[in-house]
């Protein structure tokens, strides 16, 4: 028994040796999307400036925000902007505002394991939303059959795959299928979480993707790394001018370009459906939650010259990692937001 | 031989082959696993996984010290709270206490013990509300408890009579017999529950997603978020890269080697030259 | 093996003073004390976190009222919550998980303890504790890729051509669903009841099995008929302890078992859980009825373990002789 003591000591006194001197943590939390890029831009910047760290983890948007608006974390993450609500308990619980920056592009692919098929589908928006409203439940329903001539659909009842944790990859795709199917949007609507009319669930985009793989005859929605990094197939879908498109940075970054036209100054906007013959329909920001003000001087200056960097340098790391670079308006847009910070 | 001392030969038999089936079949399960785990994450098992700090993705390399460390810090600050809770209420509940009151203490503890890991990872934000090692460790903590007491006071409990009755016999008092001689006695009950215990809240995620948080970096003394091999694993398992597949696969094997000589070192300093005989 | 007896120091002066006296019990009641106090902090931490779950869940309480129980619809959107298809499914995978892991459980423990080699009883125990220190996220990930698979290519031809009339059998199967959740649950609550039950089986006193079999009892007769009824509540401990486990268990079950808030007589369709749900949903949940009603789930499950352990100790107390001495 006397051993104890002695152990613990030890233990105690070998924890504390690891007290090394401490450079200045900056926490976030947020999106599970971007982590990937995230976590690389952090560690390059590290490299640069040893003295700061930036520490993400990917606990999920809602999270994110919920996190940022208490304070326990410097700043947050999400794919689906903040609505008025969350803005407003914002401005309440910390006295001031909180700012949208995007930082990268992802797009949202339907994935399929159809028994014969191993090429891209066509989807039109139609038969997207009938499926996962419940409404067309065979793979060779004439909706799918008729854009997708020369290719043998069989007679199987489709199995749906949703996302079973809440999202901002389902945040995208419903707001998706609520901007092109009146009946999804009264009936289901968009949100991170929602009540899906069919299908069964599976946690995260590797659940997602994971499920399709084991199930003949499913289709799934998947962020277009997962597809990308999996070689999964995956469909095209057809944009509002009436192209069939297939994901890739190019179509995702045409998607934004149609929408930095209009962006507004909060950036806080949708671009799914957005207008554009290249365009990718199923396409998204993601952004950085960062409050107004921020009283400590040191993190102040140290989160400003994360962004500045972001915009300009950590733009060159996205495309090895499958994501789609700002348009230049939006990074000129930004630039000139991260004066808002005091 | 009368047809029925046939019959309960054989059943005799049978049964014991039975169960004897049920331990392969358990066995079986738990080398299916480690050989899983050895396939698939064994090759990220190298001299860099253990003094590296992660890399992101798409670089080669890195290593989950930091989480190694991490872990072992929560799990010893975690024994620290629950250990003594459920050990000396599993001694108040089998020595001291009255029947109703232990009922109560019991079933309280049969209550925690179902409580989704992430309600506690929750509660223990709530009480906190800034994440930290000792946050994580509080969470950690609090699912010891159950396992602990129930099995202390079980233990404690089995201890042969006439060995209490020697005890008071020759004149020792209440506390005296407990901890020199019950105690003693159940000791090796008494650690299995611990290490038990111990090993459940090594691999719990969800619980530390909002009080440890994590950390790509070193985390300094306990009031700072970090890394966990529990919330590495989780993190990458869910990532769209194979090599961070790889690397949760063999982040579990380090688990599991933290779990194994964690419990290889205590069952060998805590035996004693005090060996109660096996029945 | 040695036979030692336990050493006991003198507990002092023999001569009874008044002072010495006072002083030893004053010893006792520092125990009695210290103990309690751990004790009752064990209740404390389980009334501080009802108290949390109840204050935190006030608003879909107000809103829902006993309706929450009853209701199956689980909508973010339109903002409204029910439990019963999580109640259900938590109910369902649980049994499954006992009804597999009990019989299988008790069964090794009693090979362990009453007929292998003390070695090989130990090192095999060590190994089958390894088991408990699986992280879940890899349980998850291995009932996955390895029983999802297997669900849907061996077990479920196996079971639903002969069985397929009735409606526990019925239905197609995607690999996950409640009995796959069911499995993965019993391989996770297995190592608790085998280390737990195997160190009660090897306290039983010696005398007692000897005392049978000097009987003519046959060696299983001694083991099951008067070996395991005396560890009996030490066993009970261990299956409330699985019990516990597994209705609590969030990751592993949300990765097999399909999270789709249904109701299905069929053990192969997908179903959800109460952990599951509110693991999946609690990060991303924004607008407070929609947490506090996640957090109304928490508090639902532990009104479900506290009936579930309620009848449990009541079958206990009903089956068994008064003064026996089983304690509940």
């Amino acid at each position: 028994m006397k051993r104890i003591p002695m152990l613990l000591a030890a233990a105690i006194a070998l924890s504390a040796l690891i007290w090394a001197e401490t450079p200045l943590l900056i926490n976030g939390a947020g999106a599970t999307f971007p982590y990937p890029i995230y976590s690389k831009w952090f560690d390059v910047y590290k490299k640069n400036n040893t003295n700061l760290e930036f520490n993400y983890q990917s606990v999920g948007s809602g999270a994110g925000i919920r996190q940022v608006t208490d304070g326990t974390v410097d700043f947050g993450a999400t794919d689906g902007p903040m609505n008025d609500e969350q803005l407003k308990a914002f401005q309440e619980k910390r006295g001031t505002g909180i700012l949208h920056f995007p930082t990268v592009l992802g797009a949202v692919v339907p994935t399929y394991n159809v028994p014969g098929v191993s090429g891209a589908l066509n989807f039109t928006p139609d038969a997207l939303a009938g499926i996962y409203l419940g409404k067309i439940t065979k793979w060779n329903d004439p909706a799918i059959t008729s854009v997708n001539k020369g290719v043998n659909l069989p007679a199987n009842d489709i199995v749906v795959v949703h996302r079973s944790d809440g999202s901002g990859t389902t945040y995208c795709w419903t707001d998706y299928l609520s901007k092109v199917s009146d009946e999804w949007k009264t009936k289901v609507g968009k949100g991170t979480s929602v009540n899906w009319p069919a299908g069964l669930g599976g946690k995260g985009n590797e659940g997602v993707t994971g499920q399709v793989k084991e199930t003949p005859n499913s289709l799934g929605y998947v962020e277009l790394i997962y597809a990308a990094q999996n070689n999964i197939p995956y469909g095209t879908v057809k944009n509002s001018s009436g192209a069939f498109v297939k994901a890739d940075l190019n179509s995702v970054s045409e998607a934004a370009a149609g929408a930095a036209k209009e962006m507004p100054d909060d950036f806080r906007v949708s671009i799914t459906n957005a207008p554009g013959k290249a365009a990718y329909p199923i396409s998204t920001f993601t952004w950085l939650l960062i409050p107004e003000k921020i009283p400590d001087a040191r993190k102040r200056e140290a989160i400003k010259g994360f962004l500045s960097w972001m915009l300009a340098d950590g733009q060159g790391y996205n495309e090895a990692l499958t994501y789609a670079k700002l348009p230049k308006e939006v990074i000129e847009k930004e630039k000139k937001a991260i004066n808002k910070i005091q | 031989m009368s047809a029925r001392l046939h019959w309960r030969k054989f059943l005799s038999n049978f049964m014991l082959t039975l169960t004897g089936v049920c331990a392969l079949i358990s066995v079986s399960v738990l080398f299916l696993i480690l050989g899983y785990l050895l396939f698939n994450g064994g090759t990220s098992i190298n001299w860099a996984f253990f003094t590296q700090l992660p890399k992101p993705v798409g670089e080669v390399g890195g290593g989950m010290a930091n989480a190694i460390v991490g872990s072992a810090k929560l799990l010893l600050a975690a024994s620290l709270l629950g250990v003594p809770i459920g050990f000396l209420g599993g001694i108040y509940l089998a020595e001291f206490s009255g029947s109703s009151v232990a009922s109560v203490v019991r079933y309280a503890a049969d209550l925690l013990n179902g409580v989704p890991s992430i309600v506690t990872g929750v509660f223990a934000y709530g009480l906190f509300k800034h994440f930290s090692t000792l946050a994580g460790a509080f969470a950690l903590g609090i699912m010891m408890i159950p396992i602990t007491l129930r099995s202390t006071e079980e233990f404690l409990k089995s201890v042969p009579r006439n060995l209490r009755e020697g005890a008071m016999a020759l004149g020792a008092s209440k506390s005296r017999t407990i901890a020199t001689v019950i105690v003693p006695a159940a000791y090796r009950g008494i650690l299995t529950a611990i290490l038990l215990a111990l090993a459940r809240v090594a691999g719990e995620t969800a619980p530390l997603l909002f009080t440890a948080f994590g950390n790509r970096f070193w985390s300094p003394g306990w009031n700072q978020p970090t890394a966990s091999l529990p919330v590495m694993i989780y993190t990458y398992a869910l990532s769209p890269y194979e090599d961070w597949h790889r690397q949760a696969w063999s982040a579990g094997l380090v688990l599991l080697g933290l779990i194994l000589i964690i419990n290889i070192v205590a069952r060998t300093i805590l035996s004693r030259g005090i060996v109660v005989p096996r029945s | 093996m040695t036979t030692a007896t336990p050493t006991i120091h003198s507990a002092g002066p023999r001569v009874g003073s008044r002072s010495f006296l006072s002083q030893l019990r004053d010893g006792d009641e520092i125990a009695r004390l210290v103990t309690f106090l751990f004790a009752a902090s064990v209740v404390l931490v389980t009334v501080l976190l009802v108290l949390e779950l109840w204050t935190n869940s006030a608003l879909p309480r107000t809103k829902f009222g006993l309706h929450f129980f009853v209701t199956q619809v689980w909508d973010p959107i339109m903002n409204e919550y029910g439990a019963l298809p999580f109640i259900y499914g938590t109910v369902m995978t649980s049994a499954i998980a006992l009804l597999l892991a009990v019989p299988l459980g008790i069964g090794a423990a009693i090979f362990l303890a009453e007929l292998a080699p003390a070695r090989i009883s130990d090192a095999l125990q060590f190994f089958i504790d390894l088991l408990a220190a699986v992280p879940s996220v890899i349980y998850g990930l291995l009932g996955f890729f390895i029983i999802v698979p297997l669900m849907r290519t061996v077990i479920y031809p196996a079971l639903n051509k002969p069985l397929g009339f009735m409606p526990m059998f019925k239905g197609p199967s995607y690999g996950v669903g409640f009995l796959t959740a069911g499995i993965v649950l019993a391989i996770m609550v297995i190592p608790y009841i085998i280390s737990v039950s195997r160190e009660v089986l090897l306290s039983v006193p010696r005398d007692q099995r000897e005392a049978a079999l000097a009987l003519g009892s046959t060696r299983w007769e001694s083991t099951w008929k008067i070996v395991v009824p005396f560890a009996k509540t030490g066993i009970m401990g261990s299956i409330f302890l699985a019990l516990a486990r597994a209705l609590g268990e969030t990751m592993a079950v949300t990765m097999v078992i399909g999270n789709t808030p249904k109701i299905s007589a069929s053990i192969f369709a997908p179903g959800y859980s109460i952990a599951a749900v509110i693991a999946n949903e609690f990060t991303e949940a924004t607008g407070d009825l929609y947490l506090q009603s996640l957090i109304e789930l928490g508090l639902v499950l532990f009104l479900l373990t506290f009936i579930l352990n309620g009848l449990a100790r009541l079958l206990i107390i009903v089956t068994t002789q008064k003064g026996s001495g089983i304690a509940v």
